[in-house]
């Protein structure tokens, strides 16, 4: 058997990278232990939230298939964020559980060019540091010119509840063991990471009516911009609700640490800390005497509920104990306890910025190999390998965005430059341009790339340059189309904003705190054909708005940019021998010749290296 | 990290610091035409002069003259880094080289970094391929003397005090961006007065450390003193008695002086430079008017003037006005001399002497101390920026404090506040020649429980 490319994984990552390489007309063999688990959500059942929201917009952008699978299978959609700037807003859905993974297989099987192999990969196959193949359990050997990894927790899993641990990638499936043996021996360096899951609730042993109740938005907005708003939602849409926890909870959770996997020191990777156990936070925040959870339903259907909040790997009679203290659980029944599971994964600054490893060409790493955590972060990666690789075979140029035009660019960067020692999580202040990385302006960002590789079609890119074109003529119009004084300040008056003195243009007038624009044009008609156009294209409009509204910040956003620009494009030759450089500090050499960065930029961002090792570098990429 | 690439405008003073006959300022990059042109005034404007060629003018700041200099032009790319370079030859009066280097980066120019010029020189194919090595132990051995310059005391202070400014401005930040990326988060967020108030705190810290820039200036280049009065006063004299040798002419002949005599003494270890002038009056004495000018001068630049009139005439109320017009009274030490003969005590006057006997010296000093280090309750213990590229940084840090307190006020969602924010504590990083990544979201993962 032979493909252009194997994925290894079915997960969000697997899932682009499959989807994104297939069309781009490689064939694509996609090797996954069990093919209904296909885009399982193994940890809370959700997609999106703050900034993670960003990159599945950014995702969809690009032709990849995560938006669409939410948007069909999701049971409460909320936009966080919303009361702030329109740079953090954030769209988030929950999901039903079992209808993702439905979904997500219909869609992959509906891709022409993808050949599911339900196998597990023991063994990769490879010659002079160039990948040919891997190493089925069942089928033997599979030929390939590309191979992306994206195994998430599978490599070497170790399930961990109490002091009992059990191989495993998740709960009920099979660890895989032999890639990572493999790695090793072809050089690369291994990391151990920890992840956790929270209990497993039956529904109806939950006294709901005293929980407090969170509904999803009342006009919901799917993530993908190809979603039909007048389908969506698909499903019916469904609440979460709150409750906390007590120091009567946290003492029964102190009487199990002495079993605790993770105080005992069992566990031996590193975990978030953005995402804590309940009973790291027990003791990190000792003074705090209630923790917040959430109750998220884990599907239309399902008779389970998911405890947000309440990861933990105590004993399960601790758990079981435990959940019985908390507000509205007294009667609860645990189907299935919460435990940590400890990985491998493969520190990435042993990948390039396309996630091709830099000592194996040909094969690829995405999702939590790279040591990231989350759906999003792993489907974004998974895009991008996926582009990548087809792109390579195709002979196409490759695909890295850079960190000032996509969350994903600043994902892709933050892991090569600064490599991660816990779980990588995406969050708006990881990027610096992040008044121009909004989520409304994902499609203007990026679709263009989409279908220069062919996964956006022709329609929807006309359409979207006809939008472009729309926003600068509205910008332009509205730079010069003056509101008449006396109308203008019956409008400001009325919000109680200081009035003007002569005819001020529009533009002028929406940069005003609270004034929106289309009630500004909306004052001002008169039957201008202009205007009416503006006011019926909400998109239009809503860009329009942004970009005028914040043009000074976004301005000095983009200087900064062009500030940098010729700093990110002075390539540094991989080549780079940085131990010859005897003018270089000593870290900075060390960190040099370990991530090898691609440009002066990057190379700036490595920490540890200096201002005059830069200017050291500046001085000999002349030579 | 903030590191320049050419492109922008860089200046620095080209001959080592200290009192020669001449110094020079050089300023490399594309901006350097405008920037000259800004306050150069000679016969032309400079960004029509042709390359290699010298001009003669007048540095301006505002309707004031700092310098007159001799300005060279060399145009790009036959220039020593290879851009367009401009050479300001003035006076070797480290006042005046720095009042230039002010001008020159309030209007735009950035203080280069050590070996800057040459690193540029070399990437703009000016220097020899086979220098290269040597330009990069340049490099890196100049900036490690300034790593050893901040050990000593000064700016050992001054960075630890800018650390503690930058990690105010981090954990203020951690509080923007909790409300961004953790607003889902059972977290008390704080409302946006307090955080501008916090940015305000640390925006009057920056203040104070600018306002000792002008102290650390002192400590660096000293003082400058100039002595002026009337001709026959005895301003020559007091020069003569405070250097303990008769260095100027001095004579019974009003107009003795004719050019400006410099001359430096350290009291209690603080550098005191003395400019000795000629007497101020109308002459017709080519040579004489040429000399009042100067004068009229030296009492603009300095930072103190020894007004000096005689005992034995009424007070000089006409020149006392005049000098008023050019310089704050708060300047002025008003010195009664000659007091051994005969005299009756003139008005507004600070501290009478004797320039002959030496009486009343001892208070002058005294006098020209207090006021030359009033308002800076300097102690030892004082935190002070002398270094013109701190005093850079923190004047931009500040600027961007300036805006995002601004959308502070404004109640400005706080994305808007963190960039700003974001560019101070870079350029804060910047002094303490510190980088490091992720300081916020470490902040906030050690302050507060996140996570659900
Ligand atoms: N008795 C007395 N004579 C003084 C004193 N100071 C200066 N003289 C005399 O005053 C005359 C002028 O002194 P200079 O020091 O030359 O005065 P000047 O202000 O430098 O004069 P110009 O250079 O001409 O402006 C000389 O004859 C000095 O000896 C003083 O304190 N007491
Ligand atoms: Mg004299």
């Amino acid at each position: 058997m032979k493909f252009d490319i194997i994925v290894i994984g079915g997960g969000h990552a697997g899932i682009e990278a499959a989807c994104a390489a297939a069309g781009m007309g490689c064939a694509v063999g996609l090797v996954t232990m069990d093919k209904k688990a296909m885009g399982r959500m193994s940890c809370n059942p959700a997609i999106g939230g703050t900034a993670k929201g960003h990159l599945v917009r950014e995702i969809d952008a690009l032709g990849g298939k995560m938006g669409l699978i939410a948007d069909r299978t999701g049971i409460q959609f909320r936009m966080l964020n919303r009361s702030k700037g329109p740079a953090v807003w954030s769209p988030r859905c929950q999901s039903d559980r079992e209808l993702y993974s439905v979904e997500a297989l219909r869609i992959v099987e509906s891709v022409p060019g993808i050949t599911i192999i339900d196998d597990s990969a023991v063994d990769i196959i490879s010659e002079n540091n160039e990948v040919r193949g891997v190493i089925t359990g069942n089928l033997g050997e599979i030929m390939c010119s590309a191979l992306i990894l994206s195994s998430g927790t599978f490599l070497n899993g170790l399930m961990h509840t109490g002091l009992n641990s059990v191989k495993g990638g998740r709960f009920g499936e099979n660890a895989s063991t032999g890639i990572t043996e493999t790695l090793l021996k072809l050089g690369f360096e291994a990391g151990r990471l920890k992840t956790g899951t929270p209990p497993r609730l039956k529904k109806d042993t939950i006294n709901w009516d005293i929980l407090e109740e969170q509904k999803g938005d009342e006009n919901p907005q799917p993530f993908s911009h190809f979603t039909n708003a007048g389908d969506f939602p698909y499903l019916p849409q469904m609440s979460c609700y709150i409750t906390h926890t007590s120091g009567k909870v946290h003492k029964v959770l102190e009487k199990g640490f002495g079993e605790s996997p993770l105080f005992t020191g069992r566990i031996k990777g590193t975990g978030p800390r953005y995402c804590p156990s309940i009973e790291d936070k027990v003791v990190r925040f000792s003074e705090k005497n209630q923790h917040q959870l959430f109750l998220e339903p884990e599907g239309l259907n399902s008779d389970l509920i998911y405890l947000n909040g309440f990861s933990t790997s105590l004993p399960v009679e601790i758990q079981a104990e435990a959940l019985k203290m908390i507000k509205g659980l007294e009667e609860v029944e645990m189907v299935r306890p919460g435990y940590a599971v400890e990985y491998d994964f493969f520190p990435p600054h042993q990948v390039d910025l396309t996630l091709e490893t830099k000592l194996v060409k040909g094969l690829y790493f995405s999702g939590q190999i790279n040591g990231t955590s989350g759906y999003e972060e792993a489907a974004a990666q998974g895009l991008i390998a996926g582009i990548n690789a087809a792109a390579k075979i195709k002979g196409m140029p490759e695909l890295v965005l850079k960190r000032s035009e996509a969350y994903t660019g600043v994902l892709i960067d933050d892991l090569v430059t600064k490599s991660t020692e816990e779980p990588y999580r995406m969050f708006t202040s990881r990027a610096e341009y992040r008044l121009l990385l909004r989520q409304d302006n994902s499609d203007r960002r990026l679709l263009k790339y989409g279908y220069e590789y062919g996964l956006i079609d022709k329609t929807s890119f006309e359409i979207l340059e006809e939008k472009n074109r729309k926003v600068l003529e509205g910008i332009e119009f509205l730079n010069k189309h003056r509101i008449e004084m006396k109308a203008a300040n019956v409008f400001l008056e009325a919000k109680g904003l200081d009035l003007v003195y002569n005819a001020e243009t529009t533009a002028k007038l929406v940069k005003r705190p609270s004034v929106g624009l289309r009630e500004l044009l909306s004052i001002t008609t008169n039957n201008n054909q202009q205007v009416n156009d503006l006011i019926s294209d909400i998109n239009v409009l809503e860009q329009i708005e942004i970009e005028l509204k914040y043009e000074g910040y976004i301005k000095r956003q983009q200087e900064l940019i062009e500030k940098l620009e010729k700093f990110e494009n002075s390539a540094i030759p991989l080549a780079t021998d940085y131990k010859s450089l005897k003018s270089l500090s000593t870290e900075g050499r060390e960190k040099l010749s370990k991530v090898k960065p691609r440009s002066i930029g990057q190379a700036s961002r490595i920490s540890g290296v200096t201002p005059s090792d830069i200017s050291v570098l500046l001085v000999y990429l002349k030579t | 990290m903030n590191i320049s690439f050419h492109e922008d405008t860089i200046t620095a003073p080209a001959t080592p610091p200290g009192i020669g006959a001449l110094s020079i300022i050089r300023l490399s990059g594309p901006e350097s035409f405008r920037l000259i042109d800004k306050i150069f005034k000679g016969k032309k404007k400079l960004s029509d002069a042709d390359t290699h060629t010298l001009h003669y003018g007048l540095i301006t700041e505002g309707s004031s003259t700092i310098d007159d200099v001799v300005v060279s032009v060399f145009r790009k790319p036959n220039s020593y880094t290879g851009e367009d370079v401009i050479e300001i030859t003035s006076h070797g009066n480290p006042f005046i080289q720095r009042k230039i280097l002010e001008l020159l980066i309030a209007g735009g120019a950035r203080a280069a970094e050590p070996g800057e010029f040459t690193r540029r020189a070399y990437l703009n194919n000016r220097i020899d391929l086979a220098q290269a090595e040597a330009v990069a132990d340049v490099i890196n051995s100049s900036s490690q003397a300034s790593l050893r310059g901040a050990r000593n005391q000064l700016d050992g202070l001054l960075s630890s005090k800018v650390k503690t400014l930058r990690d105010g401005l981090v954990e203020t930040s951690s509080l923007i961006e909790l409300e961004l990326d953790f607003s889902e988060e059972d977290i008390i967020l704080i409302d946006k007065s307090e955080i501008a108030g916090k940015i305000e705190r640390i925006k009057a810290e920056i203040e104070n450390l600018l306002k000792s820039f002008s102290f650390g200036k002192i400590l660096r280049d000293g003082v400058n003193i100039a002595i002026a009065g009337k001709p026959n006063t005895g301003k020559s004299s007091l020069l003569n008695y405070l250097l303990r040798e008769s260095r100027a002419i001095v004579s019974s002949i009003p107009g003795t002086t004719r050019d400006i005599i410099r001359e430096d003494i350290i009291i209690d270890g603080f550098l005191f430079r003395l400019f000795d002038t000629a007497g101020i009056r109308s002459s017709v004495d080519e040579i004489e008017v040429e000399g009042v000018l100067r004068s009229r001068n030296a009492v603009k630049n300095a930072d103190l003037t020894v007004f000096m009139y005689d005992s034995s005439e009424e007070f000089p109320e006409d020149l006392y006005r005049e000098l008023l017009e050019v310089i704050d009274r708060k300047k002025l030490i008003i010195v009664q001399n000659k007091i051994d003969l005969p005299h009756i005590d003139g008005p507004l006057t600070d501290v009478k002497i004797s320039a002959k006997t030496g009486e009343g010296i001892e208070k002058l000093l005294h006098s020209i101390k207090d006021r030359a280090f009033v308002n800076s309750n300097y102690t030892e213990k004082s935190i002070i920026v002398t270094n013109i590229r701190h005093k850079d940084c923190l004047v931009r840090a500040q600027d961007f404090l300036e805006k995002a307190n601004i959308s502070c006020r404004q109640n400005l969602s706080g994305e808007f506040i963190a960039a700003d924010m974001r560019n101070a504590v870079e350029i804060l990083s910047e002094i303490i020649g510190e980088i490091t990544t992720n300081d916020i979201l470490n902040n906030i993962f050690k302050n507060f429980c996140i996570g659900k």
